[in-house]
Order: C-alpha cells, then structure tokens, then sequence
C-alpha cells in the first residue's frame, strides 16, 4: 500500500472499510484505508471482477457499506439519507463512464449542462465567473477539443467514440466538483487517442482543481497519475485476487 | 425536466405515438358513444314537444304513446267526436289536434288530422314541422308526406297515391276509388312524423264511403266529387292532442279527463311517457357504454405495456441521469410524467377526433336515424369521463415508474448492458 502525505483536507478518506452484497454474503471489499488528497490524481488498478466498481459506487453514495468510515470532501456518507446522497453525489462528485456516457436525444451541449439541472451548486459555480452557462459549456467542450459546430448538433450519436467520452469529461467536470470519479474511461480507445485523451482529461482537473479517481486494468495508463493503487493488494477481502504490487 | 421527458418520448416517437394514438382512439369512442347515448335520449324524450296531454281511449300509458307518437300498434278504442268537442270546449284548454290512424300507404301510416296538426305538432326544443316543398292539405283528396316517405317511395308533389285499408303492405284491401295527391313534403324531423303520410279527417272519412262494416262495399263505388259534396264529419278519432293554456294546469286537467263520464278515456303527458318507455329500450345504451369503458382500460393497458416495454432498453439511459447527478426520485418522475404527457396527449387528440366524428357524423345520424347530434363543450359526464381517464393514464404510469424509481436505486449508476 502506498503512503501519501497531506497538502490539504483530502476529498476521499476510507477508513476500516467493509462491504458485502448481502448481510450474509462473503466480504467483498475490506479496506483498512485508502485517501484521495486534494487535487490528487490517482489511479486506481486492478483487474476485472475486483470490486472497483462496486468501491466507486461507495464513493460516489451509491451504495452503502457494512462497516466503516466513507468520506468525500469533509462529508461522512455514511450519515447521509438516500435523498441526500443524492444531492450530494449531483453537487460534489463528476462521474465518466466506460461508455455511453451521453443521452442519444439530447445535444452535446444539453448533455454537458446535464448535472446543472440537478444541481443548483454545480450550475452556480459553473457561472461564477461571470460566463453564463452556455459560454461555460462552449469553454470546456472547446477545452475538451470538440468542434464548435458540433455542440448543439441534433444527435450525439454522430460522435467518434473519442470525441463521446471527452463530451463525457466536459459533462463531468461542468460546475468544477471536487471529485471526478473515472471508470475505464479510455478502454475504448486506441493507445494514440488514450494519451490525447488522458493529457485533456489532466489539464482540464488541474484548471478546476479537482481531485481525480481514475479506474483502469490497464497499467500502461499509470504514467502521469501522482499516485497508483493497487486494489486487489489494498483490499484484504480477496487474497485470491491479488496479483502483487505496481 | 419536462424538456428531457418531452426529447426521451421524441426520440422513441413510434412507441409513444402508439401509446397516444390507442388512448385517443378510447377517448373518442367513449366520448362519442356518451354523446350519442346522450343525445339520442334527448331526441328520443322529445319526439313530442309542445303537446301537454295526449288522450286516446283508456289502455295503457305506453300503448297509447306507441300508437299516437310512434305509430306502432292499434287502438283498441276510439275517442267519440262529442268527446272531442267536449275537451276542445274545456276552458282551459288552449289547442286540440285530433288523430286518426288505422291506414296504411305502403308500409307507411296514415294520418288523419286536422290542419292545427302543422301548427301545434312540436318536436325537440320546440320546433315546429316545416314544409320542404308544396302545401298543407287543402282538398278532401290532398296528403302531405313525411321526409322518409318521399325519400322511400321517390314522391314528388302531385303524386297519385292509394291508401290501403289496414297497416300491413301485403294482402290489404286498397281504397283505390280514391286516390290522393300528394300536395306537401315535410322537411326532415328525425321523428315517426317523417314516415307518416298526412291527410285532413275528412280524407279518412272519405276512402271510407264505400265501406260498410269493415267490408268493401260491391259495385262501382262513389266518385270523388260526389264525395266531395258529402258530409264528411268524422264520428269518431284514434287520439287526441292537447294544449293547455298554462302548464300549471296540466295536472288538474289530466285529471278530469281520465275521470270523463261519458266515454273511459285516458290521458297522458307525453315526456313521462317518453322518459318511462326510454328506461324500456335505454338498456342497450349502458351495455354500449360498459364496452366503451373497456376499451379505455385497453388504450390504458397499452399505455402501461409500453411503458414496461420501454423500461429495460431505458435502463442505459436511466444510469446516465443517475451518474449526471438525478435522483431515484427523479427517475420516479420522469417516467410517471412520462406516461401523464402521454395520456394527455391522448385525451386531447382523443377530444379531437370525437369532434371531428361528431361533425362529420352528424349529418348522417339525422338523415339516416334523425338522432340530432350538435356538437358542444362536454358536459359534465364528459368532463368526469376525461378526469377518470387523465386519473387512470397517471396511475397506469405510477406503476412502470415505481419500476424504474427501484430500478435506478439497485443498479446506480452501473450500467447492465
């Protein structure tokens, strides 16, 4: 496990973590303690079926663990109400997909501006400097590379797989949360598009200084990342599953 | 969020276009079979306006409407001419129309009345019989028709017409040493009054001149001008239409007629009448409006089970909403704000086209059935019928919404593919 050292508050603590599917079901995860700092880009590795997903949506106030301590930006999730991990998941966390990300019947800018109508936090800090949401939404996609013309195009399904998931990263990082949780964002891409992809995707966290939770199999990806986790050996769970350090 | 529900249902238009068109098409059914039903009973009840007693010989209420309003059936007895003048004489007794039935001209009735009958004969909201073409009778030998029988048999003015003793079409003894001429054609009523054929009393007594208990008498039979010189008083009339000069007395007057020394006579007010032998015949149009009832629960069912049917291929889209940050809850809303637009959708195209039917149908309901169909605001039972639906479409989506809202709370944000 690896050690990181505190700049700031950090946006994701874990502390004794456990989860199961089921009260009687095996442990799936069990964390001792995992943190995300501020502005930190971690990557988090491990292959299929190891449970990344199902941390992620501990993180992100999907689901709920048996035990333990969760908390994102200073807030304990396990605290929280359905309803208002709700709330907080749409105020505070930016999520990417594997994959289709976007809504096939809205444009690419109304897919952009989608957690604005969920929450009033992100749509007011997307405006905070005086850029109306329109022109905040024009600055990441053109931040994101997508063509200008594109952006209010009738359907997103004209897109490039690439040009879906960087749309996905704007839609994600719109209203700057603190967390932008990314799961096997890339594994749709060619290796040529993927460092493209990754060098936006760093560019466009650091501008809004977010912290970024990056998932992948893939540790060819690990390169630019602060810090590299390994799950299977972080999670005491699934001795089976652990294939030895990064 | 109602701009995302409106571009989810555009994107899948075929299934949701589907949706709507099967609660608009039980919308109008029902909203025009509650029409039809309403306004036939309207027009049924008002077959006979205007008139505040009918009186014919004492039977039953409903006999005596069914024979002088509907011409169906005999009297099994007659009213004495003295009666007549005696009800006539009667203070407070504005109007009397006399009617004489028991002939028939090809399957139609003949009438005998008196002049009076074009003037005082009221149906629906007071209207009054118009002529479409010619005059009222004038002569012994005149007759003026009915729309339908015109229509029926081809008639123009100045037709010879025989008139038949008895009221089958075959195997009658025709008096037919006294053709009529047929001097009027009513506009249409929607009434029996378009199947009637009208002549005065005098033309009834008339083809009767020869006729001597029932039986034609033998030879060459009297000529119509000889007739004509006759005295040709009728002894004797099937019914009697009256009209008070204040309907407050309606009731009095009732009964001192149906308590006449003279002759057993019996008095009816027509719109009772009407209104009781409509609760006889009126039971088809429930049976009508149960199976319309039906068939709004099926547009509701496919509403429903396109909605399901939607639910799974949604479930990818239902993941990217939960990730851009709305709630299970908004999911809730979503689909059962779904299926409200939907059925809205419905009611409203529904109304449409039960206007649309309405128009177009209801030319044809009043040449073809005389049901006069006008096309109006809902009333009330209409408005309930809409609630009901608008209700009903709301809970029918309560359902695959409640689906959906467990759905998205299980899955979050993962996507099952």
């Amino acid at each position: 496990m690896t050690r990181h050292t505190t700049r700031d508050a950090p946006v994701v603590v874990l502390e004794q973590l456990r989860f199961a599917w089921q009260a009687q079901a095996d442990t799936l995860l069990d964390i001792a303690e995992f943190s995300v700092a501020r502005r930190e880009r971690v990557f988090l590795r491990g292959p299929s079926g190891c449970g990344k997903t199902t941390l992620l949506n501990i993180i992100a106030a999907v689901l709920k663990p048996r035990s333990g301590l969760v908390e994102v930006d200073g807030v304990d999730l396990t605290q929280l109400t359905g309803a208002a991990c709700d709330r907080f998941r749409a105020d505070h966390i930016g999520l990417v997909f594997q994959q289709f990300n976007l809504l096939p019947f809205l444009s690419v800018a109304e897919n952009v501006q989608l957690p604005c109508r969920f929450s009033a936090l992100r749509r007011q800090r997307a405006t905070q400097h005086g850029r109306s949401l329109m022109e905040e939404t024009e600055r990441l996609l053109a931040q994101m590379n997508i063509p200008a013309a594109m952006m209010h195009s009738r359907s997103v399904m004209h897109l490039s797989v690439g040009q879906q998931q960087r749309v996905a990263v704007a839609r994600a990082m719109i209203g700057s949360p603190a967390l932008i949780i990314a799961d096997e964002p890339t594994s749709a891409f060619d290796s040529d598009v993927r460092e493209a992809f990754l060098a936006l995707l760093f560019q466009e966290v650091e501008a809004a200084g977010s912290s970024l939770l990056f998932v992948s199999h893939d540790a060819g990806l690990s390169g630019a990342f602060d810090r590299i986790v390994d799950l299977p050996q972080m999670n005491r769970a699934s001795p089976a599953m652990v294939t030895g350090g990064v | 969020m109602f701009g995302i529900i409106w571009k989810s249902l555009r994107n899948r238009w075929l299934t949701a276009m589907l949706a709507v068109i099967g609660i608009a098409m039980s919308v109008a059914l029902i909203m025009t079979v509650e029409k039809v039903r309403h306004d036939t009973r309207t027009s049924f009840t008002q077959t006979l306006s205007g008139t505040d007693l009918v009186v014919g010989a004492r039977s039953g209420a409903i006999q005596l409407l069914l024979y002088s309003v509907f011409r169906i059936g005999n009297a099994t007895n007659n009213i004495s001419w003295d009666s007549v003048n005696d009800i006539a004489a009667r203070p407070k007794v504005d109007w009397v129309v006399p009617l004489s039935l028991g002939d028939s001209h090809r399957g139609f009735r003949v009438l005998g009345t008196s002049q009076s009958y074009f003037t005082h004969y009221a149906y629906g909201s007071g209207r009054r019989l118009a002529l479409a073409d010619g005059a009222v009778f004038d002569d012994v030998f005149d007759a003026v028709i009915g729309s339908e029988v015109a229509r029926k048999l081809g008639y123009t003015l100045g037709q010879q017409i025989v008139v038949a003793h008895g009221t089958g079409s075959v195997g009658l003894v025709k008096h037919d040493k006294q053709p009529f001429r047929v001097s009027g054609i009513l506009a249409p009523t929607g009434t029996p009054v378009d199947q009637t054929v009208h002549v005065s009393l005098e033309g009834i007594e008339a083809m009767h001149v020869d006729w001597q208990s029932g039986m034609k008498a033998p030879g060459p039979g009297t000529s119509a001008e000889e007739i004509r010189k006759m005295d040709l008083q009728p002894r004797e009339v099937t019914a009697l239409l009256v009209g008070l000069k204040s309907r407050g007395t309606v009731f009095s007057e009732q009964r001192a007629i149906n308590t006449y020394r003279a002759e057993p006579l019996l008095a009816i007010l027509p719109g009772v009448a009407l209104q009781e032998l409509w609760s006889l015949v009126g039971v088809a149009e429930s049976a009508l409006l149960i199976v319309s009832g039906f068939v709004v629960l099926a547009g509701l069912v496919n509403l429903m089970s396109v909605l399901f049917a939607g639910l799974n291929e949604r479930r990818r889209e239902m993941a990217i909403l939960r990730a851009s940050g709305a709630s299970p809850r908004h999911v809730f809303f979503m689909l059962s704000g779904e299926s409200v637009l939907l059925t809205v959708m419905g009611v409203l195209l529904g109304v449409g086209l039960h206007y649309m039917v309405i128009a177009v149908g209801s030319v044809w309901a009043q040449a073809e059935f005389g049901i006069g169909l006008n096309v109006s605001l809902p009333g009330e039972g209409e408005w309930l019928i809409l609630a009901a639906i608008f209700v009903a479409g709301l809970c029918a989506g309560l359902l695959p919404a409640w689906r959906a809202y467990s759905q998205s709370l299980s899955d979050g944000m993962m996507q099952r593919l």
